[in-house]
């Protein structure tokens, strides 16, 4: 049994890892799942609805989930079509996150365990949350308020609500396809009254106004609207020419008759308001069969995305790298060998989630690994556990394990904060716009952090195990000293290679090797720090013990590095405030610092090494 | 070997030293950095790493003491201190060379940024669509310019960098017949119409625009996305005398003329400007976004070089990511203003921009070898240890 437990163990993570990949469970007759992978295009870039629904839902609340006011659980897409054409159901939705008592002030309610509020419930207060934000406005973002950050924040909110709601359908229209059927009939009679208003003859009064009516209306959804839901039409050699609906209906002035995917998309608001689900899938499968012409690799990225929305590979991996985390602790106490090779086939397999995760952003966007803050968080986990899988298949003293499961864990739980901010495969600035460097500075400098960081992780398995347990054996506390002082090396390679490669991007673009911008000085001080560890063991100024503290220090440099020098602005500008981050980053670097004093204890008062000096 | 010689050396070749130089290093980065918050990019280059040492006033008083090493101290010591640990400490040999390599790369790279720092030079040029021009502007510096427009064929310029303006004094050149004496100077400055500021103090300033025109005293600002707008007012003084005092500031975009035994003169307060052997005209400034966003997506500005002997004509693409070279300068897409009616380039002088692509290439080798070797000699202790436990 003993000898069957890690193939079991790696059997129980794929079982696992494989329902993820199931659909998800759609308790309606309606084809979700088929709706959520149409494609519109926002942002610059054409994604399925599912993506805009979750992202949404993210800004709006901070998290995916979203439970209706009946305590049913609704899958991302249920909500958005709710916000698209039942908008009357979806203004009772509690959706919008309000924390700061402040700011729930202004709705003249008061802080209790109520959360998030909906959009009535927020009714009665918006006029003086566009007042709050007019006052705002001027003052500049890094030097705003706490109060006055929460109020721009909830604005945006209901700004985003409110354009989500205009996207597809017009709020006000209780039957939006029967509003476009008696458009399209009016429409000969309306436009000979528009023509000869103009030419200054006589025409009919109420034809006229109708249309004028619905001009103003489709105007103004064109103004609100957030999405360009509308494709370009078949012919257009352009595939990015999509339109918000808006904008589509205006043209129908030009054209003579109402573009047919609105009213596709009127034709499915109507189906899911009256509870058709024949009519909704017959519509759905009808408009993907008509886009596949046009748009094939399109849609084809959208399925796949609308897949790995749903499958969640980074949220799996977390899972798998605590349990790898706990085998592995589990392992120095109990059965070594057992759970050693458990945890480290866990650590394999949640590795491989995360790779496939990696890959299909990388497939998704056609773009190197790492883009924005987000995927350098996502990287830098993934750089450290593979590093953490060859010292584990070399050592197999679990420490690779842990420091794998421990980093693995952290990187993405950092990843999944930052990614609360909305989409995470945003287009890339001009500047940025070069595969080539970015495949290239950027992976080399995030593989600097990623194995700075690990160096850092391994000294403070060394020195909880030397410090507060009889677990660290002269045997252990070498072959730790060699991963260390291995990593260090790599550490100093990656970074150094990373910073001179973005110099030389930056003279490639610039002109100019080195500027002295506070990203570049983050990057030159972890070389530095890297080169300071590697000289003082080179001179032997520091023995195991120094070499660890020196490693936890490369903590502190590497975070400050990566998250401090872009928190300047805010961190030391503004009075009284500091952003959520801020505080965990200063939390981190005060455990760094106590780790480091608890290295510095007298080596009498470590429990280890009570006997063999080291 | 004297004593004093002996202990001499083995301080400059000691790691204790290079250890010591990398942690002042280090903190003089991250100190650096986080005074970009108070005074900006260029002036924390010219504090820290364009000196010898770092300066503070003494508070109270107008005394600057060296407080830290400057970039210029410290980048000196480690190349002594790598020099002199190359020549007597080291051995060339084979698990050394890596090392050597590395340190070698290291040293073109520090002398590379130190040629930098002595050499480059960098400016903006505003080409508006189809506008030409062979001079790019500094972002920093200003001068005032006394332009002799006598002559309808050409114009005969003195150029006075505005620092000379700071303090009073006397200007004089050999091609102006009148000295220039500085009455006031603001660093920044705002300027406001008279009839706006009823109760303004009269004008210094009784010839051109100057008595219209209330000058405000701004603070100075080294925010990098602002300009400060200097402001003087110069009294000049030909050979009979004062002729007038004048109002000069950046503000002001025309020039203020007049003249003096038969010739015309102008003053003009703007941009230093560096003259070329060549001439840019802006056919077409682009500027993509993403669509449905405003997020941009590509800026590119095609121009026109010539050079007035005619060898050089021909037109290129400047993009992001894809400066032109030409003349020893670098020409990037730097921005664009007006409405993407006028695009901007940076204009960088840097002799010494290869060195770092030859440290990068040099360092890099390093490392892998002088790793390598480490790697495989861990590899084969463990191979022997398993065989030997086996």
């Amino acid at each position: 049994m003993k000898k069957l437990l890690p193939f079991l163990v790696l059997l129980l993570g794929v079982v696992y890892l494989g329902s993820t990949l199931a659909p998800p469970a759609n308790q309606t007759e309606f084809d979700l799942s088929g709706f959520a992978r149409l494609p519109v295009l926002v942002d610059g870039r054409i994604k399925p609805l599912d993506t805009v629904a979750r992202t949404s839902l993210l800004v709006l609340q901070g998290r995916q989930r979203f439970v209706a006011p009946n305590g049913v659980s609704l899958q991302p897409v249920e909500w958005l079509l709710d916000v698209f054409f039942n908008p009357a159901v979806a203004d009772d939705y509690q959706h919008f996150l309000i924390e700061n008592p402040e700011v729930l002030a202004i709705f003249g309610r008061e802080q209790g365990n109520q959360k998030r509020f909906s959009f009535n419930e927020l009714r009665g207060g918006l006029s003086e949350l566009e007042r709050q934000m007019r006052l705002a406005d001027p003052v500049d973002e890094p030097v705003r308020t706490p109060f006055q950050r929460e109020v721009a924040k909830l604005y945006q909110r209901v700004v985003l609500y409110q354009r989500l709601k205009q996207s597809v359908n017009l709020e006000d229209s209780p039957d939006f396809f029967a509003d476009l059927q008696r458009f399209q009939n009016l429409l000969p009679a309306g436009i000979a009254a528009v023509r000869a208003k103009e030419a200054g003859q006589p025409y009919n009064e109420q034809d006229y106004k109708a249309v004028m009516d619905f001009a103003s209306r489709f105007q103004f959804m064109s103004e609100s609207g957030y999405l360009l839901v509308i494709p370009p039409e078949a012919g257009n050699p352009d595939v990015t020419a999509w339109k918000k609906t808006g904008d589509a209906l205006m043209g129908t002035f030009r054209r003579g008759e109402v573009n047919l995917d609105v009213l596709v998309y009127a034709a499915l608001g109507r189906a899911w308001r009256l509870k058709q689900p024949r009519d909704f899938n017959d519509g759905v499968k009808a408009y993907g069969t008509q886009l596949v012409r046009q748009f094939k690799p399109q849609l084809l990225k959208c399925s796949i995305e609308a897949g790995f929305n749903q499958a969640q590979p980074f949220y799996s991996s977390m899972v798998l790298y605590v349990l790898a985390f706990l085998l592995a602790v589990i392992s120095w106490l109990k059965w070594p060998e057992t759970l050693q090779r458990s945890a480290f086939w866990l650590l394999a397999l949640a590795f491989a989630g995360a790779t496939a995760g990696i890959l299909t952003r990388m497939w998704l966007e056609g773009r190197p690994p790492v883009t924005n803050l987000y995927s350098s968080a996502v990287f830098v986990g993934w750089v450290a556990v593979a590093l953490c899988l060859v010292l584990e298949r070399l050592y197999k003293n679990a420490i690779g394990a842990v420091a794998g499961g421990m980093i693995g864990f952290g990187t993405l739980l950092i990843a999944h904060h930052l990614s609360l901010s909305g989409d995470t495969m945003e287009m890339m600035r001009a500047v940025l716009d070069s595969n080539f460097w970015l495949a290239t500075h950027v992976v080399v400098i995030t593989m600097g952090y990623g194995s700075t960081f690990l160096a850092g992780f391994l000294a403070i398995i060394y020195i909880f195990r030397g410090a507060l347990t009889k677990s660290l054996t002269k045997e252990t506390a070498d072959a730790l000293t060699r991963m260390v002082y291995g990593i260090v090396c790599f550490a100093t390679l990656f970074s150094l290679v990373g910073t001179v490669l973005g110099g030389i991007w930056a003279d490639q673009s610039w002109g100019r090797f080195w500027g002295w911008d506070p990203k570049e000085n983050g990057a030159l001080i972890i070389v530095l720090w890297n080169a300071i560890i590697l000289h003082c063991r080179w001179g032997g100024l520091v023995k195991q013990r120094g070499l660890m503290m020196l490693a936890v220090f490369g903590n502190i440099v590497t975070s400050w590095s990566w998250f401090g020098v872009n928190m300047l602005g805010v961190g030391l500008h503004s009075y009284g405030f500091m952003q959520a981050a801020f505080y965990w980053l200063i939390a981190f670097v005060a455990s760094q610092v106590l780790i480091i004093g608890l290295a510095a204890l007298p080596r009498g008062r470590w429990r280890s090494f009570q006997t063999q000096s080291a | 070997m004297r004593p004093l010689l002996k202990s001499f050396l083995q301080f400059f070749t000691s790691l204790r030293l290079t250890v010591v130089l990398l942690i002042l290093s280090m903190i003089l980065v991250f100190i650096a950095t986080l005074d970009q918050v108070n005074l900006g990019v260029w002036a924390v280059q010219q504090k820290y790493f364009r000196s010898l040492f770092v300066m503070a006033r003494l508070p109270g008083t107008d005394l600057a003491v060296p407080v830290f090493p400057g970039a210029y101290l410290i980048g000196g010591l480690l190349l002594l201190n790598l020099a002199a640990a190359h020549a007597y400490r080291f051995r060339l040999t084979w698990t050394k060379s890596g090392l050597w390599l590395t340190h070698f790369g290291l040293i073109l790279l520090l002398l590379g940024e130190l040629f930098t720092g002595l050499w480059q030079q960098e400016s903006l040029m505003r080409l508006d669509q189809g506008a030409t021009k062979a001079y790019s502007e500094s972002y920093l510096q200003t001068e005032l310019a006394v332009i002799d427009t006598t002559d309808a064929k050409f114009d005969d310029v003195v150029a006075i960098p505005t620092a000379a303006l700071e303090k009073p004094g006397i200007i004089q050149h050999p091609k102006l017949p009148f000295t220039i004496h500085p009455v006031l100077f603001y660093p920044n400055s705002n300027l406001v119409m008279r009839s706006q500021v009823p109760n303004a103090a009269p004008s210094p300033a009784d010839q051109g625009f100057g008595p219209q025109l209330v000058a405000m005293a701004q603070r100075i600002t080294y925010k990098q996305d602002e300009q400060n707008m200097p402001t003087a007012f110069i009294e000049l003084a030909g050979p009979d005398g004062r002729i007038g005092t004048w109002l000069v500031s950046t503000l002001l975009t025309e020039p203020q003329s007049f003249t003096l035994q038969g010739r015309t003169y102008e003053l003009m307060m703007r941009p230093t400007r560096f003259y070329h052997p060549f001439s840019i005209t802006l056919l077409k400034f682009s500027h993509d976004r993403y669509p449905g966003t405003d997020i941009p997506r590509n800026f590119s500005s095609r121009i026109r070089l010539q050079t007035p002997d005619g060898r050089v004509d021909r037109e290129v693409l400047i993009y992001m990511n894809n400066p032109l070279r030409y003349g020893g300068l670098t020409f990037y897409q730097a921005g664009f203003e007006k409405n993407d009616q006028t695009s901007i380039l940076q204009v960088v002088r840097n002799p010494s921009w290869l060195l770092p692509y030859v440290s990068c290439v040099l360092m890099g080798l390093g490392l892998v070898f002088q790793f390598g070797i480490h790697l495989t000699g861990f590899i084969r202790r463990r191979t022997t240890a398993a065989v030997a436990t086996a």
